[in-house]
């Protein structure tokens, strides 16, 4: 574990440059640091505590707060109240946590706020297997808090990939105005890897659109024409807003009487995701160019699908494997696709079927999809998924 | 459900509704051409507010505003942040940079607003249910860290919002409407709590007392480190009624009455019973490390940091 660091820092306020060895939590932590977060409130929890380790020694080296809550409720409203007031915050969980956070998750997407949650997931439900894998909670993450609203997760499958997915959320957020979710799993967050820092200045680092009228004309949550996400002001410029959780107008003003602002609003909340997907979804395809069987997978369990998949290949199955690093907003018109040009869907994933029943509804039974759930605890052993490939193809399967 | 407590819960709502719907018309009626002094402090497109006639919250912004405006604060550098509730809509009329946060949580949004920007002033003004029942933990460890906030509670011995059910404030033997055969939970002393769990200045006044109340809140304004200013409030509509105070004014009797002013009483005996005395006055003044200046000071050893 890469508790000290191992190289001397760059002089940029701290910040790391190089080739490491490198713990997946320690990296979502350097990466957090990279993409400019200074602002970092959690409470521990098996497999996400290293982050806030991690935090707790870098912030201070890098100019920035680690503050310890009391809850995992505080810790999200607190990384609200921050980011409110200017700065980059992020917060990092599990599980228990994770449900903890949900109503403020849904404070930070109602009030357009940008921030950054990691979820490295173990296994549920409850307190569950608390050192132990699990990716028990990606439909939690798209519905966890009530209300409609969209949002944004990511799933890294490396600790390299979990370093450029935290970059990523930071500047999501920024762009998008809300809380991004990373939604890695105690495998990645615990797993050892090279991880390669870029040059400080080479990173993308995206701001949050700013206000570009006088306070007097200044209205919270109008956008300007054609555009989806309104200029935030923060706490202290001189703007005197106003925002809420309640249903508000353009002026952040509550308008409860009846539906109508609502409609507005909610709208805008899902469009300004939903419109842009092209701009936010990312995939990594391999082999998919005449593909019969295509395994759609993501985090830990499509790296564990890489064995099975060459295994497969090695039998003569043609096999693709499509990598969802943005699972949310879910990529439906690639999956549409898809469905037409293969002959079926293989998804493993270590929950008892959630992303899977994303698969069905846009292969809307064109193709059969098959589910390889597994209740978390562990990694799929590749003789399973190597036998849902087989039985994808056609193919006798001896087990 | 009593076809009695059906027709007050209708009551109640339509009260609410009618409000809301005829904003408009009453605003013009209310505000006509005149400006008030304080409305350059009050969102005035947002007047009339909610609140019931008779409630106490009224009073308290209007201290709350003068304090404001007499603490030498930079007006720009003050952020006002509310949980839920009906105290919690005070961030909705304050003409500041100002948060209506979720039930219980405003202090830790605070937390993150001050400790991401130490130049702001960061006030937090929410009712006895959000700031120490539901978010009762928030509040020991704000207050045990020290946490430079002021904190104004509202404290009206019931939840308003939701039309008078009992809470952690509620006295022994009061009725609400979840209590409908007395209280049998023992309540929370909020001053005392405060004090306990490390809060360098608390104060307690009755919204009868508007002067003191006012130099409470700039004291506490002024005051590095975690401050709480309890305020005593009438709330007619969910409590006072219940207890044989029909309307505002009668609960402003009770505290004439009742109200005894004693700087510097232990704390912890200050606790407030059904009919009886209420003990108001300053209770804590001392002066401890910020949560930030202690930190800084920490880390400026643990790093070698001699620049700041
Ligand atoms: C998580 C959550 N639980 C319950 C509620 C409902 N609720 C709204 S206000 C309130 C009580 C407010 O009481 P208090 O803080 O004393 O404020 P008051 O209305 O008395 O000023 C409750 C329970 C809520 N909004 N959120
Ligand atoms: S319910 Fe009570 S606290 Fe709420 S506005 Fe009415 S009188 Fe005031
Ligand atoms: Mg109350």
């Amino acid at each position: 574990m890469s508790r000290r660091v191992s190289r001397p820092s760059t002089g940029k306020q701290g910040v790391l440059e190089g080739e490491f060895f490198m713990l997946g939590d320690d990296a979502c932590a350097e990466g957090a640091i990279c993409a400019g977060c200074r602002f970092f409130a959690g409470y521990p929890i098996t497999p996400a505590t290293e982050i806030a380790q991690r935090m707790a020694l870098r912030l201070p080296e890098t100019d920035g707060i680690y503050v310890q809550m009391e809850d995992e409720l505080a810790s999200m409203n607190t990384i609200v109240g921050a980011a409110w007031a200017g700065v980059k915050a992020m917060t990092a969980t599990s599980g228990p946590g994770f449900s903890l956070m949900m109503e403020n998750l849904g404070l930070a997407i109602m009030m357009e706020c940008p921030c950054v949650l990691v979820n490295v997931q173990r296994a549920g439900p409850s307190t569950g297997l608390p050192t132990l894998v699990g990716q028990g909670d990606m439909m939690q993450a798209r519905w966890g808090s009530h209300g409609p609203y969209s949002i944004i997760a990511l799933a890294p499958t490396s600790p390299q990939e979990l370093f450029d997915l935290t970059i990523d959320a930071f500047n999501l957020s920024e762009l998008y105005r809300l809380p991004v979710l990373v939604m890695t799993d105690a495998e990645v967050g615990h797993m050892t890897e090279k991880v390669v820092i870029p040059p400080y200045d080479e990173i993308e680092r995206a701001e949050r659109p700013r206000p570009a009228v006088p306070p007097e004309e200044y209205e919270p949550y109008r956008c300007p024409p054609g555009e989806l996400v309104p200029p935030m002001a923060i706490a202290g410029e001189g703007y005197r807003f106003h925002t809420t959780g309640l249903t508000h107008d353009e002026r952040g003003y509550p308008a409860t009487a009846d539906d109508r602002v609502q409609w507005s609003l909610v709208q805008r909340l899902i469009d300004k995701i939903e419109k842009n997907r092209d701009r936010i979804i990312r995939l990594a395809e391999d082999e998919m160019d005449g593909a019969e069987v295509v395994v759609v997978s993501y985090g830990i369990a499509a790296r564990t699908a890489l064995w099975p998949i060459e295994m497969a290949r090695a039998e003569g199955i043609k096999v693709g494997l499509l990598r969802l690093i943005t699972v949310w907003p879910f990529p439906e018109e690639r999956i549409r696709e898809l469905a037409g040009q293969v002959k079926a869907i293989v998804v493993p994933e270590i929950n008892m079927g959630q992303i899977v029943l994303e698969v069905e509804r846009c292969a809307a039974g064109k193709v059969p999809v098959i589910s390889v759930p597994h209740p978390g605890g562990g990694i799929h052993k590749p003789e399973i998924v190597l036998a849902a490939i087989r039985r994808a193809a056609g193919r006798e399967s001896d087990l | 459900m009593s076809p009695r407590r059906g027709l007050r819960q209708a009551t109640y709502r339509q009260r609410v509704m009618r409000q809301q719907m005829h904003l408009d018309v009453r605003h013009d009626a209310v505000a006509g051409d005149e400006t008030h002094p304080m409305d350059e402090m009050l969102r005035e497109d947002r007047l009339p507010h909610i609140w019931c006639p008779g409630c106490g919250l009224g009073i308290a912004l209007g201290c709350f505003i003068g304090a404001l405006t007499k603490a030498d604060l930079d007006l720009d550098k003050v952020a006002v942040v509310s949980g839920i509730g009906c105290t919690g809509r005070v961030a909705g009329y304050i003409k500041l940079d100002s948060f209506h946060t979720t039930h219980g949580r405003a202090i830790p949004f605070a937390t993150g607003l001050k400790l991401a920007n130490p130049e702001l002033s960061v006030i937090v003004f929410s009712g006895d249910g959000d700031l120490v029942t539901i978010g009762g933990n928030h509040f020991i460890h704000a207050a045990r860290r020290n946490v430079d906030l002021t904190i104004i509670c509202v404290n009206n011995f019931n939840y308003g919002m939701t039309g008078g059910q009992a809470g952690s404030t509620t006295p022994i033997d009061a009725r609400t409407s979840t209590t409908p055969y007395g209280n049998f939970e023992y309540p929370f002393n909020v001053s005392s709590l405060a004090a306990a769990s490390g809060a360098v200045y608390v104060a307690r006044w009755t919204v009868l007392h508007v002067r003191r109340l006012e130099n409470a809140m700039i004291e506490a304004l002024q005051k590095p480190g975690f401050s709480l200013v309890e305020i005593i409030s009438p709330c007619p509509t969910g409590f006072g009624r219940r207890h044989g105070e029909r309307t505002g004014l009668d609960t402003m009797r009770y505290y004439h009455k009742h109200g005894v002013i004693t700087h510097g009483a232990n704390v912890h005996e200050a606790g407030i019973k059904l009919g009886g005395d209420i003990v108001e006055g300053k209770f804590v003044d001392v002066d401890r490390p910020t949560f930030l200046q202690f930190r800084e000071d920490g880390l400026s050893k643990a790093l070698g940091r001699n620049d700041k």
